[in-house]
């Protein structure tokens, strides 16, 4: 491989000076002369008919400007995302606890605030359904369609209920997993400010700023050349921030064509909590059948997904859940079906891996007790099985390349010293605790697959000034992952442009074409190869002007060219990129492109889900050790290693930085996490109840990573963001059944569920 | 509504404002001194996104009245400087180890790190650890700020009084 001067080095962060000095601009730190601040009110009741909102009350409060409903659209009332049941403001029917009903508009903050509290809604309580099993039964409450089903999703390959039948050995297990809050530091919030001509820029925290193009322009029935949306530095995403901003954002666009003035709408804490998306919760049943040799040769599931009142994101969300279903394995039968039903609490939407988590959970949990059945080491038993280059998955795509899975594994059984922990059975007892050790495998396909394959495209514009400073403008976002960096050093590699001359900015939607949502792990492979595309034909003409000043400076041509660093060279005869530039820029040379670059072709069938679901996958390993307290059930996650292959990886230090957070989050899930319902009222809506991960409970980590090239992406690389949270609850569920005796099958493996299991099999006799 | 008189230094500058005495020291910080530095997380005090120091201790501002600063001295992330006036140690440590990635909650920890690096100079990873606990971050695993605060610590040692 050609050696390389940016990329694969972990080069300082674009970003980082602004943060640490507290300079970097949020949404919520931005004023424009003449701001109105906007509120929302909201929902009280799990379900309600709307007569009337009165804001006779709010009038009394010194500030108060306007209320805005339903009908101050002026466009249809249908927010336009996968589908369109969500309306932006609800007219006869709120359908959650915490669903913005109406806006208010004040000059202060606290204002608004207070004229929200102050709003009446006049409404009679409808019959509600929170339980998504009983939602999906015969005489539920209708919320959805005929069956309050937003989207179902099949994949048949072979004939799995008689393999099952015929199997040697068969495992059997339902399980549950709860809500997991996104908690980005930074709440939502937008800032849309009118223009002269009627139109309007919108400042916003955002993951998709061309979903806030969509819905800001379907809300305010403007055409999109007349909305600008300029996404501001983003405090955190993690899927939370790809569809719910462009509500948010439309909520204040509306706020501002209404009063005429700039409007800024940010959200607190607990309505964040209370209305912005979730991870979904699940409910599965997994079966597996192996033959004698330890052969997986079935799988069957059904999964169901709780997708809140509104269908949002839940179709692309339950595919992806579906077509990753069966695990990381060579399967000659499986049969998965699944659900997303509608249910009285809010819309659950996109979280970093998107409906992996929940059901890896449950079929890692399953294999390892599969291999105990079968009377196999659980690494062993997933060596024997895993998928491979060549291999078909549960969809049948034959995997050709960068598959390092097997790797992976051997990795973190080395490195954990599993050999060494399986002469004692996983388990290590000092007193009234108990150690023991755990293993998952996971994979993830990259970017948006054949059900998203439409939007799978992105745009990027390459400029290089006359002072050889260059921008790069891309239509994926930064939202902390270090976009703005890998970004820079893409570019500079491709152009040889010093790094520290490169700067990325944050998308701004009048700069590049749409560019789809920053997800799937998809912006260092999509914005990526745009920018490659989009400076190629700038490199070609740096190249061969620099080629010429070499030539008149003396060099003999017919050496190789080196190009490295920022300087080209031949021999001992060198020019530096501004130098080449200054020359290009002389010679009328176009220094400015654009790029674009669309996702190779999938094949997926939707009626069998059969056919290539990706165009790659990102693949992972999990090894976690943890300690049970075996008189309380209280769990600590004590280490965590994670394998990854991700393809190149850009930035040493920054993937580091993403498997160590992704690792934290899905633990943090795995073994806290806890949003409670109450009759369809939300419980916990703030930190002092929904308990998150602190660095008391960081776990130590050690990270691997095997890069398999990826031919088709940007210097060989695939995608990073989600894949280090997928295998870890089931990892940790693993070592809690290796350390307790105790197979907890729902996430979060509270001491409870541990301490109940405990004294099961006191009471058994260890039998359960 | 009942207003008193604020008389306090903020960052090295004295400040004297009429209040309202229910305005909270967040809102004083942002709205009236427009120091955005400062952030709110959650309102609560359980994130840490919003501390400052009040005579040199680390305090949540948003559950502190703006007037309960009345003749004290406070220093917000704006205030953070290297004795030449340029980053701070800590900021310079923080940025190069890897230890902000969305950075909304970067101030508020490293005006926890600065206290308690003020007041234990040889603070252990326990002891860093123990202060961070107030400090919530979604992004970074905790693993390389612990490290940046630490390496700061060894720091500042070096180069003795700050």
């Amino acid at each position: 491989m050609e050696k390389l001067s940016f990329v694969g080095k972990s080069l300082p962060r674009k970003d980082a000076e602004i943060k640490a000095t507290g300079k970097a601009l949020y949404s919520a730190d931005l004023d424009f002369p003449g701001m109105l601040h906007a509120a929302a009110v909201r929902n009280p009741r799990p379900r309600i008919k709307i007569s009337g909102i009165s804001d006779a009350a709010a009038k009394k409060i010194s500030g108060y400007r306007a209320l805005v409903t339903y009908k101050d659209l002026r466009g249809p009332n249908k927010w336009p995302l996968v589908d369109t049941d969500y309306p932006f403001l609800p007219e006869g029917e709120a359908r959650f606890e915490g669903e913005t009903v109406a806006l208010v508009v004040a000059d202060s903050h606290r204002a608004a605030r207070a004229a929200a509290q102050a709003a009446a809604i006049k409404y009679k309580e409808l019959p509600f359904e929170t339980d998504p099993l009983k939602s999906l039964e015969k005489g539920a409450v209708k919320l959805y369609g005929q069956d309050n089903v937003f989207a179902k999703f099949f994949i048949r390959k072979g004939d799995a209920k008689k393999a099952l039948a015929g199997a040697a050995y068969t495992v059997e297990g339902e399980f549950t997993t709860n809500y997991q809050v996104h908690a980005y530091l930074e709440t939502q919030g937008a800032i849309a400010v009118p223009q002269p001509d009627g139109g309007l820029v919108v400042y916003t925290t955002t993951q998709c700023p061309f979903y806030v193009l969509d819905a800001v322009a379907a809300a305010c029935g403007l055409p999109y050349n007349k909305v600008k949306i300029i996404q501001t530095v983003t405090g955190g995403g993690f899927g939370g921030k790809e569809d719910v901003p462009a509500l948010v954002a439309s909520h204040a666009a509306l706020c501002a064509l209404k009063t005429g003035r700039p409007v800024r709408l940010i959200y607190d804490r607990t309505e964040d909590f209370r209305s912005m998306s979730k991870r979904h919760p699940s409910w599965s049943r997994v079966t597996y059948g192996a033959d004698k040799n330890g052969r997986i040769t079935s799988c069957v599931v059904k999964y169901v997904l709780d997708a809140g009142a509104y269908s949002t994101l839940s179709p692309i969300v339950l595919w992806r859940g579906t077509v990753h279903a069966a695990g990381p394995y060579r399967i000659e039968n499986v049969l998965i079906e699944t659900y997303a039903a509608a249910t009285n609490k809010v819309p659950a939407g996109a979280f970093r891996g998107f409906g992996q988590p929940q059901i890896s959970f449950a079929q890692e949990s399953l294999i390892d007790e599969l291999a105990a059945k079968a009377g196999k080491d659980p690494v062993d038993f997933r060596l024997h099985n895993l998928l491979g280059p060549g291999d078909a998955t549960a969809t049948g795509q034959v995997l050709t390349s960068s598959c390092g899975l097997r790797e992976l594994v051997e990795a973190v059984r080395g490195k954990s010293g599993w050999d060494k922990w399986a002469e004692t059975g996983f388990r290590r007892v000092e007193g009234n605790k108990a150690r023991g050790l755990g293993v998952s495998a996971a994979y993830y396909g990259v970017g948006l697959g054949a059900r998203g394959r439409c939007l799978d495209r992105a745009g990027a514009l390459v400029n290089i000034y006359k002072d050889a400073s260059v921008t790069v403008n891309v239509g994926n976002t930064e939202m902390g992952q270090g976009a703005l960096t890998v970004l820079a050093q893409i570019a500079a590699e491709t152009l040889n442009a010093p790094y520290e001359s490169v700067r990325v900015e944050e998308v701004d939607s009048t700069k590049v074409p749409d560019s789809g949502p920053t997800v799937a792990s998809r912006t260092t492979l999509m914005s990526g190869n745009a920018i490659i595309e989009a400076a190629k034909p700038i490199r070609d003409n740096l190249f061969r002007t620099a080629l010429d000043l070499l030539k008149e400076k003396g060099a003999d041509i017919a050496g190789m060219m080196q190009a490295a660093d920022g300087v080209f060279s031949i021999a001992d005869h060198r020019v530096t990129f501004g130098e080449v530039v200054k020359e290009c820029w002389s010679r009328r040379l176009k220094m400015c492109e654009e790029g674009w670059y669309a996702a190779p072709r999938t094949t997926y069938d939707m009626k069998d889900g059969q056919g290539d679901a990706y165009v790659t996958y990102s693949w992972s390993a999990d090894v976690a050790e943890v300690e049970v307290d075996l008189e309380t059930g209280v769990l600590k996650v004590m280490k965590l290693w994670g394998a990854f292959d991700v393809g190149k990886i850009i930035n040493p230090r920054l993937a580091d930085g993403q498997a160590q957070g992704g690792m934290l989050q899905g633990m943090s899930w795995a073994v806290y996490e806890n949003l409670v319902y109450k009759n369809g009222i939300m419980a916990n809506p703030n930190f002092t109840g929904y308990v998150i991960a602190t660095t008391a409970d960081k776990p130590e980590y050690d990270i691997t990573f095997i890069e398999k090239d990826y031919e088709d992406g940007p210097y060989k690389a695939k995608g990073m963001g989600e894949v280090p949270l997928i295998g870890v609850a089931a990892a940790v569920a693993n070592a809690v059944k290796a350390a307790s005796g105790v197979r907890v099958n729902s996430v979060p493996l509270l001491p409870e569920k541990i301490w109940q299991g405990m004294e099961e099999r006191k009471i058994s006799g260890g039998k359960k | 509504m009942d207003r008193s008189l604020l008389d306090c230094v903020v960052n090295g500058g004295r400040v004297s404002r009429g209040i309202a005495a229910s305005r909270t020291m967040l809102e004083f910080l942002r709205e009236d001194l427009g120091l955005k530095g400062t952030k709110e997380g959650c309102g609560e005090g359980e994130c840490g996104a919003c501390l400052i120091l009040l005579d040199g201790r680390a305090v949540n501002s948003c559950l502190m009245l703006a007037a309960q600063a009345h003749g004290r001295e406070i220093v917000t992330i704006e205030g953070i400087k290297g004795r030449d006036g340029g980053l701070h140690p800590i900021q310079k440590t923080f940025m190069e180890e890897g230890a902000v990635q969305c950075g909304f909650c970067i101030p508020g920890i490293i005006v926890a790190a600065e206290a308690l690096l003020r007041r234990k100079p040889a603070a252990t990873l326990e002891d860093i650890k123990l202060e961070l606990t107030g400090n919530l971050c979604r992004c970074t695993g905790y693993e390389k700020i612990l490290g940046a605060v630490e390496l700061s610590r060894d720091e500042l040692k070096k180069k003795g009084k700050r």
